[in-house]
């Protein structure tokens, strides 16, 4: 049941209960994700209705509705709308670890529920128009799951951001390199632990045995996200989650906001399986180039998260093809598909926002947004 | 259900690595114990990786094949 005016319980992080007001951005330091600046109207009417406490859906949640269904009209590509890519980033937000200054009681909103749906539906059928998920294999046994896998990963096509930053990429582009990714990797593993619940048997250990070697099998200090915040400490850079979500262009925001439908949906735990596997199966070689690159420019002290990939990920791609996606195979073999086009999606969607940083950087630009921002 | 448990096991993945789970030493040909940074390893096998005793999927491009069930 929807708890969507629910008050603030005494586990709510932050303030005290009752009024919430906005505060000044750094005024109140919780673990919440700073809020985002809007890129748009949908965007601006959501900040102005998550400034007030879960109210019944009134004539402000009807205005950001509305400005929802005139943008998804009008949007060229929802793939590439910042306004509509960052409204789905801070609804998304509400599920992971709120934003600051927003009232955890609109989490299951159902107002904000619908808007959601809204864009996430669009959001689906617009990866599912263009991504092209492959043919099945002849056997669905976990092995010919992983095969189909590792052979989908190795027929893929993308540039590679990996060797450009192993060999020519420049200190400031290495610094946009580790904000592009910051989205994602200070958050490393969470889309994907929403799936644990959804699976079970031998998909679900394999599962559980990859996410406690991402979250540092008991020791906070080797947890990835937090390997990865301290090599962006190295060069300079703010680690806390969200400090760069402003910069970061939409379509950076869709890769992160693609992991989080595939997560949050159970529906779609084929396709958060297929996701993981192929970002694993595509992550160590790239791993130890990136590494190569810090390396090329005076940071070897800074590889620690990119040699624990290479290792790591070595390790997980087995089981994240095998037992992961092969045993949620063998187990619900109706799921194929969705496996296929999780992991079709994530190379993909990779491939997108690798285009769009190489786009920037191979004309002397940065791949970072200039987007406006448009008062609330 | 067999009455005892391995202490570990080890799976032979087609076309890749071993996978190592459980109360394992890897150790030097001179006996020196290698540090296990994880609870399940995986040892190249195909000879091409450049973290070694340890896999980094090097075997994908190098196009190594097992052979499995042929």
């Amino acid at each position: 049941m929807p708890r969507a005016h629910r008050a603030r319980t005494p586990h709510s992080r932050g303030r005290a209960y009752g009024q919430v007001r906005i505060q000044a951005p750094g005024r109140t330091r919780s673990v919440s994700v700073k809020t985002p600046r809007s890129r748009g109207p949908v965007s601006s009417e959501l900040l102005a209705v998550l400034a007030d406490a879960p109210q019944p859906v009134d004539g402000q949640l009807h205005r950001l509705d509305e400005a929802a269904v005139e943008s998804l009209r009008t949007t060229s590509d929802v793939l590439r709308d910042d306004d509509l890519q960052v409204t789905l980033f801070c609804l998304n937000a509400l599920h992971y670890d709120g934003l600051d200054g927003v009232d955890d009681g609109w989490e299951w909103h159902t107002g904000l529920g619908a808007v959601r749906g809204r864009i996430e539906s669009a959001f689906e059928l617009a990866l599912r128009e263009r991504v092209v998920t492959p043919a099945r294999p002849a056997s669905l046994s976990a092995n010919a799951v992983a095969a189909a896998l590792f052979e989908l990963a190795a027929a893929d096509k993308s540039p590679g951001l990996s060797r450009y930053v192993a060999s020519k990429a420049t200190e400031q582009q290495l610094a946009e390199f580790l904000i592009q990714r910051s989205v994602y990797q200070l958050r490393e593993a969470d889309p994907h632990t929403w799936a644990i619940p959804r699976l079970n048997a031998r998909a679900k250990a394999a599962l559980v045995e990859i996410q406690s070697d991402e979250y540092g099998a008991g020791r906070p200090e080797r947890m990835h996200s937090t390997l990865f915040a301290e090599t962006m400490r190295g060069l300079g850079l703010d680690d806390s989650y969200g400090g760069y979500v402003d910069q970061v262009p939409a379509i950076t925001l869709a890769s992160v906001n693609m992991m989080t439908l595939f997560g949050l949906h159970r529906r779609l735990r084929g396709s958060i399986v297929g996701h993981l596997a192929a970002f694993e199966i595509t992550s160590s070689v790239p791993n130890r180039f990136y590494g190569n690159g810090f390396r090329r420019l005076g940071h070897g002290g800074l590889t620690e998260y990119f040699d624990e990939h290479v290792e790591a990920d070595a390790v997980h791609e087995q089981i994240a093809a095998r037992d992961l996606a092969g045993g949620l195979v063998e187990a619900e073999p109706g799921l194929i598909d969705d496996v296929l086009f999780g992991a079709a999606a994530g190379l993909t969607m990779d491939g997108w926002v690798t285009e769009h940083v190489l786009a920037a950087w191979t004309a002397g630009r940065s791949s970072l947004t200039t987007a406006t921002t448009v008062a609330a | 259900m067999a009455a005892e448990r391995p202490a570990a096991t080890i799976t032979a993945c087609p076309d890749g690595p071993l996978l190592v789970r459980g109360d394992v030493d890897v150790v030097t040909a001179s006996g020196e114990l290698v540090p296990r940074r994880r609870r399940t390893v995986a040892l190249c096998r195909c000879g091409f990786s450049a973290i070694k005793p340890f896999c980094d999927g090097s075997h994908k491009a190098a196009g190594f094949r097992t052979r499995d069930g042929e």
